[in-house]
C-alpha cells in the first residue's frame, strides 16, 4: 500500500476532563476528495487545528506523505505542502486581493524576505498570483481591498491564498460558510476545478455541497470517528441518520 | 547581627506598607485590563487625583482625615464614571495603539491641569495627631501611620476579595473576565458591569493615592513617574487576577525598599531586570492564565 | 492613494510630490538661517519617527520602548527588544527603563542626571567642521535623513515590507502561509532600532550633549505623539508630525508649559476619537471630498 497523503494514528486531544478528539485513525489518499462531517461540537475544527499544527495533540501521531510531522511547527508543515483555509475569513483586510495571494506565493517561492527590489518588480510572483486569481474568476478584483469586496468573493480569496502555497494536501474548513446557497455553486465550481493531484479534506455543513463534491465521507461524533465510507453508504447508514442527518431533518 | 535583624524587620515593614499602597492602586488596573481588555495607561491619574483630593480636603477645608479618605474614593470613582461613559467606552473595540494614545493624552491633560492648579511642588500631607508618632509592637517602635496603612489596606483587600468571591457582582466579573461573549449571552449587562467595575477600580486607585500620599509624593508628573510601577505590578501579577497583583505588589514594595536601603547606587535597576526576567520566563505573569 | 502602502501592485517610482519635503528643507536652509538648530532637530526627529513608523505603522506593533534605541545605537538592542517585547509594551518599557537606569547609574561614564557634556565631534570625513551657526549640522542631518528615507521607502515597497503589512493585518494567517513571523519582526526591529540609533547619534553630534531625557518614557511617548499626529503607516506622516509638533513646541512650550501639555493631551484624545489617520489622513479625506469620489 502506498503512503497516504496524510494520515493520523491514535490522535487524541483533551482539555482537562473534556476529550474533544478520541483515538482518531484517519487516512487521506493522494488526490482524495474527502469530506469530514458531524454535528456542531463534534471536534472537526479541533482535528483540523491539530493537523495544521495550531494545536498540539495530547497523544498520537500525524504523518504527512510518509513523514512524521507531529512535533513540527506550522511554518514547516506549510513548506511540506499542507495548506488550509479558515472557517471565518482570515484575510489581510486592508490589503488588495492581489497582495493577499502574492504574500502566500512569495512565501512559497522564498522571496518574501527580500527588501532591495520593489515587490511589483518580482514579475514571477505577480504573474503567478494573477493567473491564480484568473482561474478563480477574481482577475477583475485584483486591486480591490478585501474590506471593499463582497463576502462571497472573500470566500474565494480565502481559497486562493491556500492555493498560492501549491499544497499537496488542502484542508478546507467550511469554504461555503455564510455564503447564500445561490452563490455556493460558484464555490463548488471552483472546488471541482482544483488540480486533481491535490488531496482535499473538506469540512462542511452544506450537505448538498458535501454529497456532490466528496467521494469519501468520514462522520465524526463527540470526538470520535463514527463511520467512514463512500457517499452512498453514508447516506444509507442508520447511525448517521440518527446522530446527524436526523438532526437536520427534524431539528 | 542584632543591627542586621533590625534593618531586616524595618525593610520588610516599610516594604509591606509600600506594597499595600501599590496593590490598592493597581488592582483596579489589573481588573480593567483583564475585564475590558483596555490598556489604561492613565490609571495613575486616578491615584494622583485621589492624592490631591485628600491633601486639599485636609489643608484647605479642614476635613478630618478619615472623611478625606472617603472623599478621595468617592470623588475619583464619580469622576471616572463620567470619563468611562463619555470617552473610554467608545474605545473598547479600538486597537491597542489607539487605547495607548488616548490614555497618554489623558495623562498629558491631567499633568497640565494639576500643574495649573497646584504648581509643581509636592503636596504636604497633614496627618492627624493619632496617626503621628510611633506604635510599639513586640518591643519595637513602628511609625504609626505605616501601621495604619498596612492594617487599613488589609481590611480593604479582605473586603474586596470577599466581594469578588461571594457576591453576585463578583461572580459576574469573574464570568466576564473568563468569557465575555458567553457572559453576554447568559444575560449579564456587561456595559453596566464595566462602568461599575471601572468606577470601583478607579475609586480604589484614588483611595490608594490619598492613603499613600506620604510615601509616593503627590506632584504633577505622578502619573508618568509611577506608571512603570503600576504596570509592573499588573504584568508580573497577571492580568485580570486579584491575588497575582497582591503578591507582585508586596514583592515589588519589599524589593524596592530593600534596594533603596542596601543598594542605593543601583536605584530601581534590579527591579526592572527582575521584571524583564520574570516576563521572559512567564509572559502572562506569575499568576496569569495562558493567553 | 497618497498613503504609501507598498504591495505587489504598487508603483514604486518616486512621484514629483515626494520632492516637496526636500525642497522645503533646502528653502528653509537659505531663508531661515536663525532657525537652523531647530531645523536640524526637526530633521532628526523625522528620521526617528520614520524608524518608529516601520514598527507601529507597517508591522502594526505598539511599542513604548523606542527611546531605548534612540539612546543607544542598536543592533544588539534590536535583538534584545524583539526577543523581550513582541506584543508586550510593558517589557519594552522595561527595556527602555533598564537602559535609562544603566545610564543613570553609570555616572562616571555618562555624567548621570547632569548629562554628558563635552562630546567632541570630529569634522565629518575630516573635512567639514561643525560651525556655531549649525549650517554643517543641518546639512549633515538632511543627508542622513535622505539616506534613511531612501532605505525605509525601498523597504516598504519590497516583498519584505508587504509581508510586514501582512503581519499587521493578520498575523494568524501569516503563520498559516508559513511565514516565520517572529524572525520577520526581529529583522524589522533591528532595522528600525539601527535607524533610531542613528537618529540618537545625530542628536548627540549636533547638540554635543546627551541628556538622560532622550531615554525616558516621556520621550518615547512624545515620539509616538508626533507620528500619530502626522499619520501612521504612510511614510510622510513621519515628516509632517515632527514639523508641526516641534515648531509648536518651540513657540508655545517655553512660555506656557501647562497649556502646551494640555494642548498635546487634548490633541491626542481628539485624534484618536475623530481623526485616526492624523493630519495626512484628514488631507486625504478632504481631497476625496473635493474630487467628489475616491
Amino acid at each position: 500500500m502506498s503512503a497516504a497523503a496524510l494520515e493520523t494514528r491514535g490522535l487524541c486531544k483533551s482539555f482537562g476532563a473534556l476529550t474533544v478528539a478520541d483515538d482518531i485513525n484517519f487516512r487521506l489518499e493522494t488526490g482524495a476528495r474527502h469530506a469530514l462531517i458531524g454535528p456542531n461540537g463534534a471536534g472537526k475544527t479541533t482535528f483540523v487545528n491539530m493537523l495544521t499544527g495550531a494545536l498540539p495533540p495530547s497523544s498520537g501521531r500525524i504523518v504527512l506523505g510518509g513523514e512524521d510531522i507531529t512535533a513540527m511547527g506550522q511554518a514547516k508543515r506549510v513548506k511540506r505542502g499542507l495548506g488550509r483555509t479558515f472557517q471565518i475569513n482570515a484575510l489581510f483586510r486592508r490589503l488588495a486581493v492581489i497582495d493577499n495571494v502574492a504574500l502566500a506565493v512569495a512565501e512559497r517561492r522564498g522571496v518574501a524576505r527580500r527588501m532591495l527590489r520593489a515587490a511589483s518588480t518580482h514579475a514571477d510572483v505577480c504573474a503567478e498570483s494573477m493567473d491564480l486569481l484568473a482561474t478563480l474568476g477574481l482577475a477583475e478584483d485584483a486591486s480591490v481591498r478585501i474590506v471593499d469586496l463582497p463576502y462571497g468573493k472573500q470566500r474565494l480569496v480565502e481559497i486562493a491564498i491556500a492555493l498560492g502555497l501549491k499544497p499537496r494536501v488542502l484542508l478546507l474548513d467550511e469554504p461555503a460558510a455564510g455564503v447564500p446557497s445561490l452563490e455556493s455553486h460558484r464555490i463548488l465550481q471552483v472546488l471541482d476545478n482544483l488540480p486533481k493531484h491535490i488531496a482535499i479534506l473538506i469540512i462542511e455543513h452544506d450537505m448538498d455541497l458535501v454529497f456532490r463534491f466528496a467521494r469519501r465521507i468520514t462522520v465524526m461524533v463527540q470526538g470520535e470517528v463514527l463511520v467512514e465510507g463512500p457517499p452512498e453508504e453514508i447516506a444509507k447508514d442508520r447511525r448517521v441518520h440518527q446522530v446527524y442527518l436526523g438532526e437536520q431533518h427534524h431539528g | 547581627m542584632e543591627a542586621f535583624f533590625a534593618s531586616l524587620v524595618s525593610v520588610a515593614f516599610h516594604g509591606a506598607a509600600l506594597g499595600m499602597i501599590l496593590y490598592v492602586i493597581s488592582v483596579g488596573l489589573s481588573v480593567t485590563m483583564g475585564l475590558m481588555g483596555f490598556a489604561n495607561l492613565a490609571h495613575g491619574v486616578f491615584a494622583m487625583a485621589g492624592g490631591y483630593v485628600l491633601t486639599t480636603a485636609i489643608s484647605r477645608f479642614g476635613v478630618p482625615f478619615p472623611l478625606a479618605l472617603v472623599l478621595a474614593f468617592a470623588f475619583v470613582a464619580a469622576a471616572s464614571v463620567v470619563l468611562e461613559r463619555l470617552l473610554y467606552s467608545r474605545l473598547y473595540a479600538a486597537s491597542d495603539l489607539e487605547q495607548v494614545l488616548f490614555t497618554i493624552g489623558l495623562i498629558f491633560i491631567a499633568v497640565a491641569v494639576a500643574r495649573f492648579i497646584y504648581g509643581t511642588l509636592q503636596q504636604p500631607v497633614a496627618l492627624p495627631d493619632y496617626l503621628k508618632g510611633q506604635f510599639p509592637l513586640l518591643g519595637r517602635d513602628f511609625p504609626a501611620y505605616r501601621v495604619f496603612i498596612i492594617v487599613f489596606s488589609a481590611v480593604m483587600v479582605a473586603l474586596l476579595w470577599f466581594g469578588v468571591e461571594r457576591t453576585r457582582w463578583g461572580a459576574m466579573v469573574r464570568a466576564t473576565v473568563d468569557n465575555r461573549a458567553m457572559a453576554q449571552s447568559v444575560g449579564i449587562n456587561t456595559k453596566r458591569l464595566f462602568t461599575l467595575t471601572f468606577a470601583l477600580g478607579s475609586g480604589l486607585a484614588g483611595l490608594g493615592g490619598g492613603l499613600g500620599a506620604e510615601i509616593i509624593a503627590i506632584q504633577p508628573s505622578y502619573p508618568f513617574e509611577n506608571l512603570v510601577y503600576f504596570l509592573v505590578v499588573v504584568s508580573v501579577g497577571g492580568l485580570g487576577s486579584l491575588r497575582g497583583p497582591f503578591v507582585a505588589a508586596l514583592l515589588i514594595g519589599i524589593a524596592d525598599t530593600a534596594c533603596k536601603y542596601w543598594l542605593p547606587q543601583y536605584g530601581a535597576f534590579p527591579i526592572y531586570v527582575a521584571t524583564i526576567a520574570i516576563l521572559l520566563w512567564r509572559p502572562s505573569g506569575l499568576f496569569g492564565r495562558h493567553a | 492613494m497618497s498613503a504609501h502602502a507598498g504591495g505587489y501592485s504598487a508603483d514604486p517610482r518616486i512621484r514629483w510630490i515626494e520632492s516637496l519635503p526636500w525642497i522645503v528643507a533646502i528653502v528653509a536652509f537659505f531663508a531661515l538661517p536663525e532657525y537652523l538648530s531647530l531645523g536640524a532637530r526637526i530633521l532628526i526627529y523625522i528620521l526617528y519617527a520614520l524608524s518608529l513608523d516601520l514598527i507601529v505603522g507597517y508591522a502594526g506593533i505598539i511599542t513604548l520602548g523606542h527611546s531605548a534605541y534612540f539612546g543607544l545605537g542598536a543592533y544588539v538592542a534590536g535583538i534584545l527588544a524583539a526577543k523581550a517585547g513582541i506584543g508586550d509594551p510593558v517589557v519594552q518599557l522595561g527595556a527602555a527603563s533598564v537602559l535609562l537606569e544603566i545610564a543613570n547609574k553609570a555616572t562616571t561614564l555618562t555624567g548621570g542626571a547632569d548629562g554628558l557634556s563635552g562630546v567632541v565631534v570630529a569634522p565629518i570625513l575630516g573635512l567639514f567642521r561643525f560651525d556655531i551657526f549649525g549650517k554643517t549640522a543641518y546639512l549633515y542631518c538632511l543627508l542622513v535623513l535622505l539616506l534613511g528615507w531612501w532605505l525605509v521607502r525601498k523597504m516598504i515597497y519590497s516583498p519584505f515590507g508587504t509581508s510586514l503589512t501582512g503581519v499587521r493585518e493578520n498575523s494568524l494567517r501569516m503563520h498559516a502561509i508559513g511565514a516565520p513571523v517572529y524572525w520577520r519582526l526581529v529583522l524589522v526591529y533591528t532595522l528600525s532600532a539601527t535607524i533610531a540609533g542613528a537618529a540618537g547619534g545625530l542628536i548627540t553630534q549636533t547638540n554635543q550633549f546627551v541628556g538622560l531625557n532622550v531615554l525616558s518614557f516621556e520621550s518615547a511617548g512624545e515620539l509616538l505623539v508626533m507620528l500619530i499626529l502626522g499619520g501612521v503607516g504612510r511614510i510622510y506622516g513621519a515628516f509632517v508630525g515632527p514639523v508641526v509638533y516641534l515648531i509648536a513646541q518651540d513657540f508655545l512650550a517655553k512660555q506656557f508649559p501647562e497649556y502646551w501639555y494640555f494642548g498635546i493631551g487634548t490633541m491626542l484624545v481628539l485624534v484618536v476619537m475623530f481623526a485616526r489617520g492624523g493630519i495626512l489622513g484628514i488631507l486625504d479625506g478632504a481631497l476625496v471630498k473635493l474630487r467628489g469620489r475616491p
